[in-house]
């Protein structure tokens, strides 16, 4: 091989990148789609759902949730379901692990899609009870198969009610069903 | 003192213009107004082509690299300069406690100025120089090596010992590369018969990128060694010397540096066009072709075209280790250097005064001996025989070891 071969042939390599579409995606005005499994820092909450039982508070290695609750909700009575005075979740310690959604016993927290939550202070990193209820329902479907099953995709922007969110929706247990499950397994 | 700027017309013009403005006992303010004004339109010219130039690189490395480049301010990124400028403006300027406060100033000021300096005797057309000196080409060699010595001012300077080795780098370089430079271009000077750049361009019957290939190349690997550009970037690779002899500068102290960095690519463009593509008039092979563009434009466009091509091999070509880039310069330039010269002097002296024709033989035998001498240099490398195998030797372990 003559010398300078090599570098005649590593400058056709780039000579030949030169001609080839640029792999840049201009951010804000173009998207890359987004994996709807992607867990986003907006966490979606339904209220109907929870129970204020804090088993999310339980399960966070940071500890970055903080719930306060009263015996002053509805159905209190049947000692089903506390009223949530504080839910604040210090999302610039959240490591988005995921834990608290897995720990849900009532599929009431999903993680969110949102990733532009850039803040001049970091006490302002905080997502208070009221954002949690006045947030636009789009979970992200990471640890919510129900949610994978029925096709729904976060990205399309449509949003799921409290009744759809659970496992129950999709997989409804008939009598017969639970007969097999309790009673014929035994 | 009027007999020197006899064939300048652009000289001519402005202090014709100057004399009319001016009262009669003024008249001497004339000759001074004119240089003024041709230096500023000069040193403004050769700005802005630095500011563009920029920009080019930026965006022109983007694309080897298949991104985009700088694209967000103003109209395509076209103001991208500017706001680096404004940026640098505004930092913090830096001078730290154990800098000598002398040469820490005077390091970028020298540099930019040995920059925009060596534009003078650029000609930009028939008659649009600043000097048309007749020793252009001894001043073309000369004044960038002020460059050397204020890097090592700066390296000096600085108090810092990054920048000091940095510093040393760069001197031993470019001294180095100097002298395969100088060489290269005496093939040039014999056949042109001037040292003034006006005579080189006017000689260019065939451009002498087709007459001295390996004058050419030897001139373009020592001038971007000489731009401390890649693959020669070794007195400020980030890896061992964070920034190399400017590891100190901060705010516009380092953007004049950046500034002369990327001015001398400019000025080297100028200076490659002007040799090597036959400066302000078309490129092209029959000589009597019709001028398409103004001269300035020419000169201009074969600048960009220099410029694209250090881009290209800026995206390409890694950095070489120290003793590579040394042993590159003495012992493949200089001898390529010298044959060049020799070559072209023995034909220069066969044909005094060669014809059409006898050029075109000239450039013949040039290209013969340059695809020669790689011939040779492969061989006598041997690496066409050498299979990796065999260099791999297996080794008897003794028993006693065990």
């Amino acid at each position: 091989m003559p010398f300078g071969l090599g570098i005649a042939k590593g400058m056709m390599v780039t000579l030949r990148n030169l001609a080839r579409k640029p792999v840049t995606v201009q951010y804000p005005e173009q998207r890359v789609t987004q994996n709807p499994r992607f867990r986003g820092e907006d966490f979606v909450w339904y209220e109907e759902r929870c129970t204020g039982c804090a088993s999310c508070a339980k399960y966070c290695p940071q500890g970055i949730i903080k719930i306060v609750t009263s015996p002053s909700g509805e159905q209190t009575q049947e000692g089903e379901k506390y009223k949530l005075e504080t839910f604040d979740i210090e999302i610039a310690r959240c490591m988005f692990c995921g834990l608290c959604v897995e720990a849900c016993p009532y599929d009431a927290l999903h993680m969110g899609t949102g990733f532009e939550r850039a803040m001049p202070r970091k006490s302002d990193l905080v997502i208070t009870v009221d954002e949690l209820r006045a947030s636009a329902k789009r979970p992200s479907t990471w640890f919510r198969p129900q949610l994978q099953d029925r096709g729904y995709d976060p990205a399309s922007g449509e949003e799921v009610s409290w009744q759809d969110a659970g496992r129950e929706a999709t997989v409804a247990p008939t009598y017969d069903d639970m007969l097999k499950r309790w009673v014929e397994k035994r | 003192m009027e007999s020197s700027f006899d064939k300048n017309a652009l000289f001519a013009n402005l202090n014709d213009i100057f004399l009319d403005l001016l009262p009669e006992s003024l008249s001497w303010m004339a000759y001074l107004g004119t240089g003024l004004t041709i230096i500023l339109i000069m040193v403004n010219a050769v700005l802005m082509l630095t500011a563009f130039g920029t920009y080019m690189e930026r965006r022109v490395l983007g694309r080897f690299q298949t991104r985009l480049g700088p694209n967000r301010v103003g109209p395509f990124g076209l103001l991208q300069p500017l706001a680096d400028l404004l940026k640098l403006i505004t930092k913090e300027d830096l001078r730290p406690e154990s800098a000598d406060k002398i040469t820490f100033f005077l390091a970028p000021v020298l540099m930019v100025t040995s920059m925009l300096v060596v534009v003078a005797v650029v000609p930009f057309g028939k008659d649009s120089f600043l000097a048309d000196l007749n020793i252009g080409v001894l001043y073309l060699v000369g004044i960038p090596t002020i460059a050397t010595v204020s890097m090592f001012l700066g390296g000096w300077g600085s108090g810092n010992r990054f920048a000091l080795l940095g510093a040393a780098r760069a001197v031993a370089m470019l001294i180095s590369y100097e002298v395969p430079m100088i060489v290269s271009l005496a093939g040039i000077l014999i056949l042109a018969g001037s040292m003034s750049l006006v005579d080189v361009v006017q000689a260019q019957q065939i451009p002498f990128i087709l007459l001295q290939p390996i004058a050419f190349f030897v001139f373009l690997v020592s001038a971007s060694a000489e731009m401390n550009r890649s693959p020669f970037d070794l007195m400020e690779a980030e890896s061992e010397l964070t920034a190399g002899f400017h590891t100190e500068f901060s705010g516009m102290r380092f953007g004049l540096l950046q500034l002369a960095e990327f001015g001398e690519v400019v000025v080297t463009s100028a200076i490659l066009a002007t040799l090597f593509l036959r400066g302000w008039e078309n490129p092209f092979i029959p000589a009597d072709w019709q001028q398409v563009l103004p001269p300035q434009l020419w000169l201009i466009g074969k600048m960009l075209f220099f410029m694209l091509i250090f881009t290209w091999i800026r995206a390409t070509l890694p950095r070489m280790r120290i003793d590579q880039v040394m042993a590159f310069a003495w012992k493949v330039l200089f001898p390529l250097a010298l044959i060049n010269m020799f070559v072209t002097a023995a034909l220069v002296v066969a044909w005094p005064d060669p014809t059409y024709t006898q050029l075109w033989i000239m450039v013949g035998v040039n290209w013969a001996v340059a695809i020669g001498c790689l011939t040779g240099y492969t061989l006598s490398r041997g690496r066409h025989r050498q299979k990796p195998t065999e260099s791999v030797r297996l080794v008897q372990i003794p028993a006693e070891v065990n």
